[in-house]
C-alpha cells in the first residue's frame, strides 16, 4: 500500500544505485503500453481531425477562434474551473484532518479509516455516483430523514445542481487528496514536533509554524492532482448536475455524440490537455521544491 | 514569561535547576525499561547518564523532558513535582540526537523559535539570537538552512536553540553521536565552556565512556534499567562497584578466583592455579567466588629475567601472546596459566619497544590498586 501512496505523492526520486540501462529495460513494457494505447491514438486523433478539415489554414484559425471564444465554450470553461476550485477546496478541508489523523495516530482506528478511504476506490465511479443520487434525491435518504424529524417541510435541492456536483466529485476525489497528504505528512520527522514542544511552543503554534509549513508541498500536490482530475471530469457532473453545470468534458462529449463536430471536439480536448500539462508541470516543480527544502 | 528577560551574557539564576529522580520507573508491556532509579542532580552540575543501548538512559531523559510518562516514581525540579507539567511548560532546553532542526526555517529563525513561541518582542529576539549565534560561533551562518550546514554546525544550531531562552536545565540526548572523532572532541570542549558560562544544569545521555568522563561532574552508569553506580568520573573509573561498571568504563582485567579474608585490611584471592593475589579489604566482597579488578595501565610488564619480590605488589608470570600498537599506547595480551589473558597498557614513551610474542614476562601491580568485586548477577 505504501507504494500506492508513493506514486500518488509524486515522482519517486530515481534510485541511484541501480544501473540506468537496466532500469529503462524494466520500464519498457509499461512504456510500450502507454505509447501504443494512449499516446499514439491521441496523436492520431488530433492529426486526423485537423487533416480532415477542408479549407485553408486561415479559415481553420478563424473557426478555431470562433469556437474557443463562443459563449457556450467560455461559460463551460468558467464553470469547469469554478467547480474544480470549489471541489479542490472542499476536498482539502475534509481531507487534511483525515490525513493528519492517519499520519499521526496509531491503532485499529487508523486501519479502519484507511480502509474506508481506499475500499470505495475499488468500485466503479458510476456505482458510487448512483449511490449518492439515492442519498441526495428529492425522496432520497437525507431529505426523508430531515422531513421525518420535522426540520424541513419541502425537500432540499441537493441534486441536479452545483451542490450535487460538488458533493459527488468531492467524494470521488477525496482519496487522491488524503493519500497525497498522508504521504507528505509521513515524511515529516516527528522529532521536530517534540523539539518544538520542548522549546516552549503550544500545540497550535507548533502546527502553524512547523507542521503545516512542512505539509504544504503535500497540500499543493494534492490540490493540483484534484484540480487536474476535476477539470476533466465527466460522469458525476453529467449525472448529478443541473443544466447550468456544463463542464468542458461534457461539451466535448456533445460535440462528438450530438453535433459530430470532430475538429471542434479535438480543439477543445487540446486546450484541456494543454491546461492539464501545464498544471502537471507546476506539480512536478513542487515535488522538486520539496526535495530542495530537504523534506524526506 | 516575557517578563524575565535576562540580558545577553547573563548567567542562569544561581541555585536553580536542581533535579531529583525518586524511584522513577517505566514499563513497556512486560519489560521494565527503567527500574526504580533515584538520583539527585545539583544546580549547575554536568550529569551524564552512561550505559549501553537498551539500558534505559534515553527513556530516563525522555521522562525528565516530559515526553515519556513514568509508570512510577517522581521527578522533582527545585523541589516541585513536575509529573503533570507538559514538556512545553517545563522550560528545559533540549538537544536531540538527530538535532531536529526545522528544515523550512533558516538558522536565525530556528534559534528564534523558542523566543517567538514565548511572544518576545522583535528587538529582544534579534538581540538574544545574535548573542546565541555568537555563543556557538555561527554568526556568519544566520541565513543558512540546515541542509547547507555541516554536521558540527547543525549541532551548534541545535545547541544555540536550546540555550537561547536561558533554561535552567539543558537535556542532551547523545548530541555528538553523529560526529566524527575530532569534531566530537572539539564540541565537547565547547559544550563544557558554554555550560560553565551559563551555569546550567546539564543532563547528558551518552554511550561513549570517554565523552562522559571528560565532560561530567558525575556519571550515572545505567545497566538494564537500573543505575549501578553514581559518582565523579575518577571514582567510577577507579572504584567500580561491579564488573559491569568496570568493563563499561574502559579496558579492565577481572581475574577469577576464590576470596578469603587475611586481616581487617587485606583479602586474598586464590586462583585456580593455586597462585595468590592480594587486595585491600573494600567491604564489597567478603568471601566466596570473586574477581580481582585491575586497570591495564596499572600493570607493569617486564621480562622474567629479573624479578625481585615486593610484598606491596601482586605478581603473575606469563608469556606475551600479542602486542597491539595503538599509537599512544602499546597493548599487550599476556597469557597466564589458569586465567583469561591479562591486558597490559604501556605508555608509548621514549625507549619503549614491543616485546616479541612468546617472551616470558612477569606482571606486577600494587596491591593498593587492586579491587575485589563480586560476580555480576546473571
Amino acid at each position: 500500500m505504501s507504494s500506492t501512496v508513493a506514486t500518488l505523492a509524486g515522482p519517486v526520486p530515481r534510485a541511484r544505485t541501480a544501473p540506468r540501462d537496466l532500469t529503462l529495460l524494466l520500464m519498457l513494457p509499461a512504456l510500450a503500453l502507454l505509447v501504443l494505447m494512449f499516446l499514439l491514438p491521441l496523436a492520431l486523433f488530433f492529426v486526423r481531425t485537423f487533416m480532415e478539415f477542408e479549407g485553408t489554414t486561415a479559415e481553420f484559425i478563424d473557426q478555431a477562434r470562433d469556437l474557443l471564444l463562443s459563449q457556450p465554450y467560455l461559460t463551460a470553461l468558467g464553470t469547469t474551473n469554478w467547480i474544480a476550485l470549489i471541489v479542490t477546496v472542499t476536498v482539502l478541508l475534509v481531507g487534511y484532518p483525515i490525513a493528519y489523523y492517519l499520519a499521526t495516530a496509531t491503532g485499529v482506528g487508523v486501519s479502519i479509516v484507511m480502509l474506508s478511504i481506499i475500499l470505495p476506490y475499488f468500485t466503479s465511479v458510476i456505482v458510487r455516483t448512483f449511490s449518492w443520487m439515492v442519498l441526495l434525491g428529492e425522496h432520497g435518504l437525507v431529505n426523508e430523514l430531515l422531513r421525518g424529524t420535522g426540520l424541513i417541510d419541502q425537500p432540499l435541492p441537493l441534486m441536479y445542481n452545483r451542490l450535487g456536483v460538488v458533493i459527488g466529485m468531492s467524494y470521488v476525489l477525496l482519496p487522491y487528496m488524503v493519500l497525497t497528504l498522508y504521504a507528505a505528512m509521513r515524511g515529516i520527522d516527528p522529532s521536530l514536533m517534540r523539539a518544538a514542544e520542548s522549546l516552549g511552543a503550544s500545540g497550535f503554534y507548533t502546527f502553524r509554524r512547523v507542521y503545516f509549513p512542512l505539509s504544504l508541498h503535500g497540500v499543493l500536490s494534492g490540490a493540483l492532482i484534484v484540480y487536474i482530475l476535476s477539470i476533466g471530469y465527466f460522469i458525476t457532473p453529467a449525472l448529478m448536475g443541473g443544466q447550468h453545470d456544463i463542464m468542458i468534458a461534457m461539451l466535448i462529449d456533445r460535440a462528438l455524440e450530438v453535433a459530430v463536430d470532430w475538429p471542434g471536439a479535438a480543439l477543445m480536448s487540446l486546450t484541456l490537455l494543454t491546461v492539464t500539462l501545464v498544471l502537471y508541470a507546476v506539480y512536478y516543480r513542487i515535488t522538486d521544491i520539496r526535495r530542495l527544502i530537504g523534506a524526506r | 514569561m516575557a517578563a524575565d528577560f535576562i540580558s545577553p551574557g547573563a548567567t542562569v539564576a544561581a541555585g536553580r535547576g536542581a533535579i531529583e529522580l525518586r524511584g522513577l520507573t517505566k514499563r513497556y508491556g512486560e519489560e521494565t525499561v527503567v527500574n526504580a532509579i533515584g538520583a539527585s542532580i545539583a544546580p549547575g552540575e554536568f550529569f551524564s547518564l552512561l550505559g549501553p543501548s537498551g539500558s534505559g538512559k534515553t527513556t530516563t531523559l525522555m521522562m525528565v523532558a516530559g515526553f515519556v510518562h513514568p509508570d512510577g516514581g517522581k521527578i522533582l525540579l527545585d523541589g516541585e513535582d513536575i509529573a503533570s507539567v507538559s514538556p512545553q511548560k517545563r522550560g528545559f532546553g533540549m538537544v536531540f540526537q538527530n538535532y531536529a532542526i526545522f528544515p523550512h526555517l533558516n538558522v536565525f529563525e530556528n534559534i528564534a523559535f523558542p523566543l517567538r513561541a514565548r511572544r518576545w518582542p522583535k528587538a529582544a529576539v534579534a538581540e538574544r539570537v545574535a548573542w546565541a549565534l555568537e555563543m556557538v560561533r555561527l554568526s556568519r551562518f544566520a541565513d543558512r538552512y540546515a541542509r547547507q550546514l555541516s554536521g558540527g554546525q547543525q549541532q551548534r544550531v541545535a545547541l544555540a536553540r536550546a540555550i537561547v531562552f536561558h533554561p535552567s536545565v539543558l537535556l542532551m540526548d547523545e548530541p555528538l553521536g553523529a560526529l566524527d572523532k575530532n569534531l566530537r572532541y572539539q564540541m565537547q570542549v565547547e559544550i563544557k565552556e558554554i555550560q560553565h558560562r551559563l551555569g546550567m544544569t546539564v543532563v547528558y545521555v551518552t554511550h561513549d565512556q570517554e565523552e562522559a568522563m571528560s565532560m561530567s561532574d558525575r556519571i550515572a552508569i545505567m545497566n538494564r534499567g537500573r543505575i549501578d553506580q553514581i559518582g565523579p568520573p575518577g571514582i567510577v573509573y577507579e572504584q567500580p562497584v561491579n564488573p559491569f561498571v568496570g568493563r563499561f568504563l574502559g579496558e579492565a582485567n577481572l581475574i577469577d578466583g576464590t576470596v578469603a579474608a587475611v586481616s581487617s585490611e587485606l583479602v586474598r584471592l586464590v586462583l585456580r592455579s593455586g597462585q595468590e593475589l592480594h587486595a585491600p579489604c573494600s567491604g564489597n566482597h567478603a568471601s566466596g567466588d570473586g574477581l580481582l579488578f585491575i586497570r591495564p595501565e596499572r600493570v607493569e610488564i617486564a621480562p622474567r629475567t629479573h624479578a625481585p619480590a615486593n610484598p606491596h605488589c601482586n605478581a603473575l608470570v606469563g608469556r606475551v601472546r600479542r602486542c597491539s600498537f595503538l599509537g599512544n599506547i602499546l597493548r599487550y595480551a599476556v597469557e597466564v596459566d589458569g586465567i583469561a589473558p591479562i591486558t597490559v597498557d604501556l605508555q608509548n614513551t621514549v625507549g619503549v619497544s614491543p616485546l616479541p610474542t612468546g617472551t616470558p614476562v612477569v606482571l606486577r601491580w600494587p596491591v593498593a590498586d587492586s579491587l575485589i568485586l563480586a560476580h555480576d548477577a546473571p
